[in-house]
C-alpha cells in the first residue's frame, strides 16, 4: 500500500509545485506572447495526460495488488478501446501542433517594415551594425575584416559606406518596431538570446541566419550566448536597450558610419591590417 | 466500464480456434509444429579459463562482459556528473575546477552515458544474454564475431578513457561535438582529446556492427521451432528493432567522425567555413557546420530510440509477468515499436530548429515529431491497461516499472513542448532540455535497467537479490532523481542556458541558486544510492537465497533452460518447441496462473486460451 501512497504524493507534489513555483518565465518584452500561450496550452493538455495516466496507474496499484486467491483478467486485445485511445491522442496532438505551426509561420516571415540589425559574434563577444540612410547593409567578407573594417564590409560596395557601426556590445532598439536580427559569426557557433524576447537563433560561420521580434517594453536587457562556443561561452554577454522613438533617434545620430570610421583610421595613418597582425 | 469482473464467465475468444474442451475430443494435429528447416549449429566450447571467461564465444558470457564494461563507464560518468553538480551547486567548494575542466566533464559525461553506457548495456548486455535464450537458440549465429564485437568495444572504451590522460585532456566540445569549435583552440581538448574521441567512436561503431549483425540474424534465422515472430517476447522485438536502427544510424556517426578527423588532421573543409581566429584567417573555406549537425542527428535521434526501444520491450515483459496478466494489445505493441523505429529516421532536425538551417524545415519536422507521439502514447496506455484488472505483485521489479511509467510519461510530455517547433524556440538550449532528456532517456531507461537486473539476476546468478535493499535502492533513486529533474524544467523557463560553467548572475535569476544547491544534494544522494545495488549483489552472491527455477513464474523460454544458471548451449539435449506466445497468464480454466511457451495445446485442453 505504501507504494501507491508515495506515488500519489509525488503526483500531488508535482501539481502543487507547478502552481506555486516561484521559478517561472520572465516578463515577456516582445511580440512572441503566442509562444507563451502555446506553452500554457501544452501544460494543460500534457499535464492533464500526465496526471491522468499516473492516477490510473496508482489506482491499479491500490485496487489490483496481488492476492493469492485472485486471478487477473484474460483479455489479450480490445480493438475498440485501442481505436478510441488512438484517435483521442491524435486529436490532442493536432490541437497542440496547430498553434505551434501557426506561430512558426509568423516566426519565419519577417514583416516588411522590420529594421535590420547585423549581429556579429566571435569568441567571445558581440558587435552590431545598422543600415545607413539608404536602408541597406553593405555586403561583407570575412577576409576583409581588419581594425578599420570590423565587419569586413566590401570597400567597393556603395551600400556599405553609410552603414552605422555600433562600437559597443550593447545595441539600442526602438520600441514597438520590428527588428530583423541578422546573425553572423567569424569563428564558431553562437546564439544571440534575450530571455525576455523569447526568440533565438544560432549564428553560423560561413552563412547568415536571421530571426525577428518586436520589442514592446522599454528597458535594458542582457544578451546571453545560447549555443556552446568554447570555454568563454558562459561569460559571453551583451546588452540591449529598448528606447522610445525620440531617445532612439538621439542615440542613432551619435553613432559613427563606416565612412567616418575609415576616415578616422586614415587620419591616424595606421594600417589596420598590420595592427591586426600584431 | 466496471472494475468488477468475473473469471468464471466464459470469454468470447476473438479467434475461432477456441479449444473444444467440453467433448474432450482431441484433434490429433493440435500439437503440430513445423519441423526445423536447418540442423543445429555446432558450438565451440572453451577449454581453458581464457577461452571460457575472457575470449569467450558464449553469448551469455559476452553479455555479462558487455554489462560490466558498460557499468564501469557508467560509474565514470556518474562521478563526472557529481563533479559538475558540485560546481553548479557549490562553486566555492569546487575551486580546483576550471571552466576547461567543467566542459570536459560535461562532454565526457554525455558521450559516456548515451553511447558507452546505455547503448552498450541494452544491446550488448541484455541483447547478448537474452536473445538466444528468449528465441530458443543455443547461441548467437556468429559466436566468434560476437566475441570480437565485445573486444572491439573494450578497446573503444580504453581509447576513450585514455583521453583523460593525454596532453590537453579529453575533448570539451559538448557531447554533440559541433564543429567548428570542436577542433579549434578555445575548446578544451581540441588536440589529442578530440582525436581519441573520434577514434574511439569509430571503433565503437565497428564493434557494434559485428554485434548488431549477430542480433538481427539470430532473431531472424535461429529461432526455435514454433517461435514465430508474433510469439516473440517484446524484449526481443525491442532489441531487434533497435539493432536495425543502429545498423542504419551508426554509419552516419562513423562518416561524420571520419570527415571531422580529416578536417582536423589534413585541413580538409567538410565542416569548416572561412574562419577568423585571433586576427588570422585559417586555412579552411567553404565547409558547412550545419552539415555535421544533420549527420550527427541523423544518428543522434535514432540513437534515442536505440536506447528507448529495448527499454520499452523489457518493461512490457516485466509488467506482464509481475501483473500476472498478458500484455495488453500485443500486436499494437509490436507495430508501435516498429512504427516508432521507422518514424525515428524522419524527425532528426527537431534538434536543429534554431540551428540556422532553412527555417521551412521546421514545419515538416514538427509534424513528424508530433506524429511519433501517437504510437508512443499507445504504448503507455497499454502498459497501464496491463496493470488494470491484473494481480499485481508490488515487488522491487514492479516498483522500477512503475517508476519508469511516471518518469517516461513526464519526459515524454516535455518532449511535446520541445518537438513543437515554436515552443522550442524559447526553451531550446536551456535547462528545460537537460531536464527533458535526462527524464526520458536517462532516468526512465535506468529504471528499466534496474528492474531488469532484479528480474533476471536469479537466472544469471542463480540467487535472489535482497528485496528490502532493493526497495530502499528504488525509493531513494526514484524520489531523488525525480526531485533533480522535475524542478530543473523550471530553470529552463526562467531562461537559464545550458552548458554554463557559472550560474547566471542577472537579478531575476539569482533565485535559481537555492534550487541548484538542492538539485546538487539530490544528485549526490542518488549517485551514492546506486552502491546499494553493488552491495546487494556482493551480499547476495556470498550469502543470498538460492533461486528456484523460474522464481517469477514466467512463461518465456529463458526460464526453461536445463540448468540454472544456463550453461553453454542453453537448453541441454533438445531445443524447446514453442506452442504459444509468452503472455498466457491467468488463463481461465488453467491450473496455474501461467502457461509456459513450451506447453502443448493438448496439455491445456480445458482452458479458454486464445490461439497465438
Amino acid at each position: 500500500m505504501h507504494a501507491g501512497i508515495i506515488f500519489l504524493l509525488v503526483i500531488i507534489g508535482s501539481v502543487l509545485f507547478h502552481i506555486f513555483t516561484p521559478w517561472y518565465w520572465t516578463d515577456i518584452a516582445s511580440n512572441w506572447g503566442g509562444m507563451d500561450d502555446t506553452i500554457t496550452l501544452t501544460f494543460w493538455v500534457g499535464g492533464g495526460v500526465f496526471v491522468a495516466v499516473c492516477l490510473f496507474m496508482i489506482y491499479c496499484v491500490f485496487r489490483y495488488s496481488h492476492k493469492e486467491d485472485r486471478r487477473a483478467e484474460y483479455k489479450p486485445e480490445d480493438k475498440k478501446l485501442e481505436k478510441i485511445l488512438t484517435w483521442a491522442t491524435t486529436l490532442g496532438v493536432c490541437a497542440l501542433l496547430a498553434p505551434g505551426l501557426i506561430i512558426w509561420n509568423q516566426y519565419v516571415n519577417v514583416p516588411k517594415n522590420a529594421i535590420e540589425v547585423d549581429v556579429m559574434a566571435w569568441q567571445w563577444g558581440w558587435q552590431y551594425r545598422l543600415p545607413g540612410a539608404d536602408g541597406k547593409l553593405g555586403t561583407t567578407q570575412v577576409r576583409n575584416i581588419a581594425d578599420n573594417n570590423p565587419f569586413g564590409i566590401n570597400p567597393d560596395d556603395p551600400f556599405g559606406r553609410d552603414d552605422i557601426m555600433v562600437e559597443s556590445d550593447v545595441i539600442n532598439l526602438e520600441n514597438n518596431r520590428p527588428v530583423k536580427i541578422l546573425l553572423r559569426s567569424v569563428d564558431v557557433l553562437h546564439n544571440w538570446y534575450v530571455p525576455q524576447f523569447r526568440a533565438k537563433m544560432d549564428a553560423v560561420p560561413g552563412t547568415v541566419t536571421f530571426y525577428w521580434f518586436e520589442p514592446n517594453k522599454v528597458g535594458e536587457y542582457e544578451v546571453l550566448c545560447a549555443e556552446y562556443c568554447g570555454v568563454g561561452h558562459y561569460a559571453m554577454r551583451g546588452g540591449v536597450e529598448v528606447q522610445d522613438k525620440d531617445d532612439y533617434e538621439i542615440w542613432l545620430s551619435e553613432q559613427e558610419t563606416f565612412e567616418q570610421l575609415s576616415a578616422r583610421y586614415e587620419k591616424l595613418n595606421v594600417d589596420g591590417n598590420k595592427l591586426a597582425k600584431k | 466500464m466496471s472494475d468488477e469482473y468475473d473469471n468464471n464467465k466464459s470469454y468470447q475468444a476473438q479467434s475461432s480456434e477456441l479449444m473444444d474442451g467440453s467433448t474432450g475430443s482431441v484433434n490429433p494435429d493440435i500439437d503440430y509444429v513445423r519441423p526445423a528447416e536447418v540442423g543445429e549449429q555446432d558450438l565451440y566450447h572453451g577449454h581453458s579459463f581464457i577461452e571460457k571467461w575472457v575470449f569467450c564465444q558464449d553469448a551469455k558470457v559476452i553479455g555479462v562482459q558487455y554489462f560490466l564494461t558498460a557499468v564501469f563507464t557508467g560509474i565514470v560518468g556518474l562521478i563526472l556528473s557529481w563533479l559538475m553538480r558540485l560546481q553548479l551547486g557549490f562553486p566555492e567548494l569546487a575551486g580546483f575546477m576550471t571552466a576547461e575542466h567543467y566542459y570536459q566533464f560535461v562532454t565526457m559525461h554525455g558521450m559516456i552515458m548515451v553511447v558507452y553506457f546505455l547503448t552498450a548495456l541494452f544491446l550488448g548486455g541484455f541483447g547478448n544474454y537474452l536473445i538466444p535464450l528468449m528465441v530458443g537458440a543455443r547461441d548467437m549465429v556468429f559466436p566468434y564475431v560476437n566475441m570480437l564485437s565485445f573486444w572491439m568495444f573494450f578497446v573503444a572504451v580504453a581509447v576513450l578513457m585514455a583521453s583523460f590522460f593525454v596532453p590537453g585532456g579529453p575533448t570539451g566540445a559538448g557531447w554533440t561535438l559541433y564543429p567548428p569549435q570542436t577542433i579549434l583552440e578555445g575548446t578544451p581538448g581540441s588536440g589529442m582529446g578530440i582525436l581519441l574521441m573520434l577514434i574511439s567512436l569509430s571503433l565503437f561503431v565497428i564493434g557494434f556492427t559485428m554485434g548488431g549483425l549477430n542480433y538481427m540474424i539470430t532473431i531472424l534465422q535461429a529461432r526455435t521451432r514454433g517461435m514465430t515472430l508474433m510469439r516473440m517476447p517484446l524484449t526481443v522485438w525491442g532489441i531487434f528493432t533497435a539493432t536495425v536502427l543502429a545498423m542504419l544510424a551508426f554509419p552516419a556517426l562513423l562518416v561524420s567522425a571520419i570527415m571531422m578527423t580529416l578536417d582536423k588532421v589534413l585541413q580538409t573543409s567538410f565542416f569548416m567555413p572561412t574562419i577568423l581566429k585571433a586576427g588570422e584567417v585559417l586555412e579552411y573555406g567553404g565547409g558547412s557546420p550545419i552539415l555535421f549537425q544533420h549527420l550527427f542527428w541523423f544518428f543522434g535521434h535514432p540513437e534515442v530510440y536505440i536506447v528507448a526501444l529495448p527499454a520499452f520491450g523489457i518493461v512490457s515483459d516485466l509488467i506482464s509477468v509481475h501483473a500476472r496478466k498478458n500484455i495488453f494489445g500485443y500486436r499494437m505493441m509490436v507495430w508501435a515499436i516498429v512504427g516508432i523505429g521507422g518514424l525515428s529516421f524522419f524527425v532528426w532536425a527537431h534538434h536543429m530548429y534554431v540551428s540556422g538551417m532553412n527555417p521551412w524545415f521546421g514545419f515538416f519536422f514538427a509534424t513528424t515529431t508530433l506524429i511519433i507521439a501517437v504510437p508512443t502514447a499507445m504504448k503507455v496506455y497499454n502498459w497501464i491497461l496491463t496493470l488494470w484488472r491484473g494481480n499485481i505483485r508490488i515487488n522491487t521489479v514492479m516498483l522500477w516499472c512503475l517508476g519508469f511509467i511516471v518518469t517516461f510519461v513526464n519526459g515524454g510530455i516535455t518532449g511535446i513542448f520541445l518537438g513543437n517547433v515554436s515552443v522550442d524556440v524559447p526553451l531550446s538550449d536551456t535547462y528545460f532540455v537537460i531536464a527533458h532528456f535526462h527524464m526520458v532517456m536517462g532516468i526512465a531507461p535506468l529504471m528499466v535497467i534496474m528492474g531488469a537486473v532484479y528480474h533476471w539476476f536469479p537466472l544469471v546468478a542463480g540467487k535472489m537479490l535482497h528485496e528490502g535493499l532493493g526497495k530502499w535502492h528504488f525509493w531513494i533513486t526514484f524520489l531523488g532523481a525525480y526531485s533533480i529533474y522535475f524542478p530543473m524544467h523550471y530553470l529552463g523557463f526562467i531562461g537559464v542556458p545550458r552548458r554554463y560553467f557559472e550560474m547566471y548572475d542577472s537579478p531575476y535569476m539569482t533565485s535559481a541558486v537555492g534550487m541548484n544547491e538542492f538539485i546538487s544534494i539530490a544528485a549526490f544522494i542518488v549517485g551514492a544510492a546506486q552502491f546499494i545495488l553493488v552491495f546487494n549483489i556482493i551480499k547476495t552472491l556470498k550469502t543470498g537465497k538460492k533461486a528456484e527455477q523460474n522464481p517469477w513464474k514466467a512463461n518465456s523460454l529463458e526460464w526453461y533452460t536445463s540448468t540454472v544458471p544456463p550453461e553453454h548451449g542453453n537448453f541441454g539435449e533438445r531445443l524447446p518447441v514453442v506452442h504459444r506466445w509468452p503472455y498466457d497468464f491467468s488463463v481461465p480454466g488453467a491450473k496455474d496462473d501461467f502457461i509456459p511457451q513450451t506447453t502443448a495445446p493438448s496439455e491445456v485442453i480445458h482452458t479458454e486460451v486464445e490461439k497465438t
